[in-house]
């Protein structure tokens, strides 16, 4: 396929009259979600523009509609990081399982139930306090999906994918993690088809706890290597 | 291609901003388009390559103003259109062409679990020479290709060392523009931050990069 600058702009160009010509009723429904997308102005006609593409696609059965819907309800419900959270908690649990985890990810993780689209072959790199891991994919967006859902909007914003290899700790800084100076920091930038999971350091406190107490002390952002996890020092303090 | 979708190392795009409990999807049609794109890659007629190079080609200040699923729409409307699955005049009136023949989903809701969990590797199992092994040192090659590659320009002309060797994957260049899938070894190679950065850089921080054989020379 040959694809040039010029024929894309007038694509998009068309595409987006046609849709705005059409039915302009049913953007009133988006509305009320409108929010983040800090410094993007999304145009308020892509509502139309999706839902016009939708029906072509529909009545020409290139998808099924029921299709379209298990597939936002499998992202929006199913998976997410709390899969992640789940494999490291096995990881901190189990020895056993934390070698296997690290010597053959896609095989430990699969263990737990996880794995597929976007998380076909897996790497899993560990925090110590002596190494500090963070994720990023400066070219798109790639990301674990089967372990950590679809990424959020700053990990695929310019700001996080221009900065992390070049200023890691300026980045984990506005996150609120000041690093010692003498820890390693490793970035990963996913730019071929494996997928990079964080096994962070298991939190200051958290001894004795069973694996869902444990699972639920980890946060996404932990995974993506962008935080630590909090000390649990005392009984009952979060 | 040297585009603006390159961007690591570029420098004054401004603070990271984190949403407190951001949902997976801020308007319905972006989880519209996404599954759209999901579904319609069940027709096999394009790869995952030739998906990020429709995105790449977005126009470099339309690509920096356009949200995540703005640039995802685009890139599916040109899939679309190139691979014939829809016509430009169908995107146009949002109707099929009288002479068109309806067609079957490849991709069904009962079927949607499955195909998420078997996933599509491009991973290969045929015989391929690896031409370097772990520690070996390596040299990022120089080159600017106008179509797609997955060589940051941050990392060309860089020494690295090769920290493992992942097996052997498609190579993104040629897939992505339908010129075969010409096997090669991926390698993860770390490059030293003050390699990259100079000496401004930490002595012991790295970045690692998955690289493809073809973009490496001995060093």
């Amino acid at each position: 396929m040959q694809s040039t600058r010029r024929d894309f702009l007038t694509t998009a160009a068309t595409a987006a009259g046609a849709a705005a010509a059409g039915e302009l009723t049913a953007s009133a429904q988006d509305h009320e979600h409108e929010r983040g997308h800090s410094h993007q102005v999304v145009p308020s006609d892509m509502a139309l523009r999706v839902k016009s593409l939708e029906s072509l696609l529909v009545e020409k059965g290139l998808v099924d509609r029921a299709a379209l819907d298990a597939l936002v309800d499998t992202y929006e419900n199913k998976v997410g990081p709390r899969n992640g959270a789940q494999v490291v908690a096995r990881a901190w649990a189990d020895p056993a399982y934390k070698q296997r985890l690290l010597a053959d990810a896609d095989k430990a993780i699969g263990e737990l139930g996880f794995g597929g689209q976007q998380g076909e072959h897996m790497v899993v790199v560990e925090n110590t306090p002596r190494v500090h891991n963070m994720v990023v994919c400066t070219l798109c967006s790639c990301y674990p999906w089967p372990v950590l859902g679809l990424p959020p909007v700053w990990y695929k914003s310019a700001p996080y994918r221009s900065r992390s290899v070049i200023d890691p700790r300026g980045v984990l800084r506005e996150f609120g993690l000041e690093l010692p100076d003498d820890v390693e920091v490793r970035v990963w930038d996913s730019t071929a088809e494996l997928r990079y999971l964080v096994l962070p350091e298991r939190p200051v406190g958290a001894e004795g706890l069973s694996e869902t107490e444990l699972a639920a002390l980890v946060t996404r952002d932990s995974l993506i290597g962008v935080t630590k996890l909090r000390p649990q020092r005392e009984e009952g303090q979060a | 291609m040297n585009g603006v979708h390159d961007m690591g190392g570029m420098q004054d795009m401004g603070p990271v901003r984190e949403e407190k409990n951001e949902p997976v999807f801020h308007h319905q049609w972006e989880g519209r388009v996404f599954a759209m794109y999901i579904a319609t890659g069940a027709w096999r007629k394009w790869n995952i390559d030739a998906a990020r190079y429709m995105r790449e080609l977005i126009p470099p200040a339309e690509y920096l103003r356009m949200s995540y699923y703005e640039k995802w729409y685009a890139g599916l409307v040109k899939l679309l259109e190139g691979r014939g699955l829809v016509a430009h005049g169908e995107i146009e009136s949002g109707k099929p062409a009288s002479e068109s023949s309806k067609a079957t989903p490849p991709l069904t809701a009962e079927q949607v679990p499955t195909a998420r969990h078997r996933g599509a590797s491009t991973s290969r199992d045929v015989p391929v020479a690896a031409h370097f092994k772990a520690g070996q040192p390596v040299r990022a090659r120089v080159i600017n290709p106008t179509g797609h590659t997955r060589l940051p320009r941050y990392a060309r002309g860089k020494l690295g060392a090769i920290h493992l060797d992942h097996g052997v994957f498609v190579f993104p260049d040629t897939n992505a523009l339908f010129q075969g899938e010409k096997p090669q070894h991926v390698y993860s190679v770390r490059f030293a931050a003050r390699e990259l950065w100079g000496d401004a850089a930490k002595p012991q921080d790295a970045v690692y990069i998955d690289l493809w054989e073809e973009y490496l020379e001995p060093a």
